[in-house]
């Protein structure tokens, strides 16, 4: 039994690592972007809630709808402006300036809100609640709403591609960009839209992370980047139920690590990751139309 | 009845910076082009892949460049839909300068490529790579059902992935995406390449039909004989310069052949002396 709880733990847990992931996966998916900055953009969405609760005392369950808002313009900025200006010289350069976006607001972080952690309603019920299967299990209701939340926005987003005009002309831009420009289609814009979408997603990872644990201004680099790595690698790269996958297949070793020996819950995920690396580089879950 | 060469300008070195004096006969000289270039010079780093290039495309024509592998004809194409900088001259559509525009905003005006290697989004449905030509489209006679109807089978066949589709099949898909953006000017980017001569014919075969909808067409094609049968004016690039110009019809294979290969000495033999001489061409030397 004691088996069976890790497996739930970590399926769930997976959600989260799925919601970090599926924007990471979709910036590389659409615009071959590695946004290093990806954590520390997640850790912002959660300062951002902080500040949003304090200011108009809405409850921290409806942060999302400023916090996802917000972000999202500052990813079509960014985008737009410092991604694209990267994007034009090389992916490398794309890199360097995610890592050095992700430097930048560690510092200012560190320099607006100090090093001390904050957290997000902490004296929720809902996020502090469990109930129990039997005597072995307990469930978080807060880790069963982020998996519900992180299902539902994957489900939103394969609708959005797959369905919308918007979403078509994504996957064109993700195909072949000079091909979109010639049927019209500014792709600098779509690759902002796309961004944008990543953005909210980061958000809302933020706004869970924030709720589920502690964070810090360094929380994005050591832990949130690497696990929506460790997730999008494993499930596959650019593959959005991949993401979920990955995520989960990361909660559940971790889970089985921590209950092996309590400091092996994280090497157990990596060494997952790696057998992955490995074995089968294109990951769980190949992107559909991926040779 | 002139020929194209009757203004003079087979004294090499420069090419017809003045596109209006290389208007043929039996073309509207003094009728407004729908597309004209003018002294068009692109680099790529630091090879000049065209050189002072000009042209002028009158309505409902079929205007052919041709010429060998790095002739230019690709990267003259490509600049005028607006993927390469020139670093000199300009680009005239319906009398507008559209040398610095964008090439989404070329396209929205009626400036269509098909580019070369058919380049369709490979992971999108046939219908879907036609929904995204149509996405900026023109009001026109072209919409997915009237694609559909010039290539019967494609109607079929329009939930499949365009990567489950033969050669000619693509390129058929990516006519397609490009018409339904109703274009004013098509331009078509070696459509023979990589396909077997009978599909080739097969989808030259659909040129009047395409026509007869009112647009013009500016093509680049390695398979001259193939150009030649549908042009109604032509044009040779080699190593970026103009070799030749002129209506087919006025025009002798022996020319076209020194200026496709370039070959003044080696085939050419004595009696070319008198070709080039006699030449009505703007012939150039290298």
């Amino acid at each position: 039994m004691v088996w069976v709880n890790d497996v739930i733990q970590g399926i769930l847990i997976g959600g989260l690592y799925a919601l970090f992931a599926c924007g990471l996966s979709l910036m590389f998916g659409v615009m071959k972007v590695v946004n290093l900055a990806h954590g520390d953009l997640a850790v912002i969405g959660a300062y951002i809630a902080v500040g949003v609760i304090a200011i108009t005392h809405i409850p921290v369950l409806w942060s999302f709808v400023i916090v996802v808002p917000l972000m999202a313009v500052l990813g079509y900025v960014l985008q737009r402006t410092v991604i694209q200006a990267s994007l034009d010289r090389s992916i490398l350069t794309t890199l360097l300036v995610t890592f050095g976006l992700s430097v930048v607001i560690e510092n200012a972080l560190l320099e607006f809100v100090s090093a001390n952690s904050h957290s997000l309603g902490a004296n929720n019920a809902i996020i502090t609640d469990s109930f129990s299967i039997g005597s072995q299990i307990t469930i978080a209701y807060l880790l069963l709403l982020i998996f519900v939340v992180a299902v539902v926005v994957l489900l939103g987003l394969q609708f959005f591609l797959y369905r919308s005009n918007y979403g078509r002309m994504i996957r064109a831009v993700a195909d072949d960009k000079e091909a979109a420009q010639l049927s019209g289609i500014d792709y600098r814009h779509v690759f902002g839209i796309a961004a944008a979408i990543a953005f909210g997603t980061v958000a809302l990872a933020g706004i869970a992370y924030g709720m589920y644990s502690q964070f810090a201004p360094t929380t994005g680099t050591d832990t949130i980047l690497l696990f929506a790595f460790a997730a999008v690698v494993i499930g596959g790269l650019g593959s959005l139920w991949g993401t979920l996958l990955g995520g989960v297949v990361l909660g559940v070793a971790q889970a089985i690590g921590a209950q092996i020996s309590g400091s092996d819950e994280f090497l157990a995920g990596y060494l997952v990751f790696l057998a992955v690396l490995v074995l089968r580089p294109q990951g769980l879950i190949a992107r559909r139309g991926a040779s | 009845m002139s020929t194209p060469g009757d203004d003079e300008r087979g004294e090499g070195g420069r090419a017809p910076a003045d596109g209006t004096a290389s208007a043929a006969a039996g073309r509207p000289v003094n009728g407004t082009s729908l597309l004209e270039v003018r002294g068009l010079t692109v680099h790529h780093g630091q090879l000049r892949a065209l050189d002072h290039v000009s042209l002028r495309v009158f309505p409902g024509e079929v205007y052919a460049i041709i010429g060998a592998n790095g002739a230019g004809k690709s990267t003259l194409l490509r600049t005028i839909a607006g993927l390469h900088r020139p670093t000199e001259g300009s680009i005239l559509f319906d009398g507008a300068d559209v040398t610095r525009t964008r090439p989404e905003r070329r396209a929205i005006g009626g400036i269509v490529m098909v580019p070369e290697g058919r380049r369709l989004f490979e992971s999108l449905t046939v219908e879907e790579n036609l929904q995204v030509g149509a996405t900026h489209a023109r009001s026109g006679p072209w919409t997915i059902e009237h694609v559909y109807e010039l290539f019967t089978w494609m109607k079929d066949r329009r939930a499949q992935r365009t990567a489950q589709l033969s050669g000619g099949e693509q390129q058929s898909v990516a006519i397609g995406r490009a018409l339904v953006a109703n274009p004013r000017v098509l331009l078509l980017d070696e459509l023979s390449l990589g396909l077997a001569p009978v599909v080739v014919q097969r989808i030259y075969a659909m040129l009047p039909q395409i026509l007869a909808t009112g647009l013009t067409v500016l093509l680049v094609e390695q398979d001259v004989s193939q150009a030649l049968r549908v042009a109604s004016h032509l044009q040779c690039l080699l190593e970026g310069r103009t070799t030749l110009e002129g209506r087919p019809s006025d025009l002798t294979p022996e020319q076209v052949e020194v200026a496709y290969f370039g070959l003044r000495s080696a085939s050419a033999g004595q009696g070319s002396e008198a070709l080039w001489s006699g030449s009505t061409t703007s012939y150039r030397g290298s």
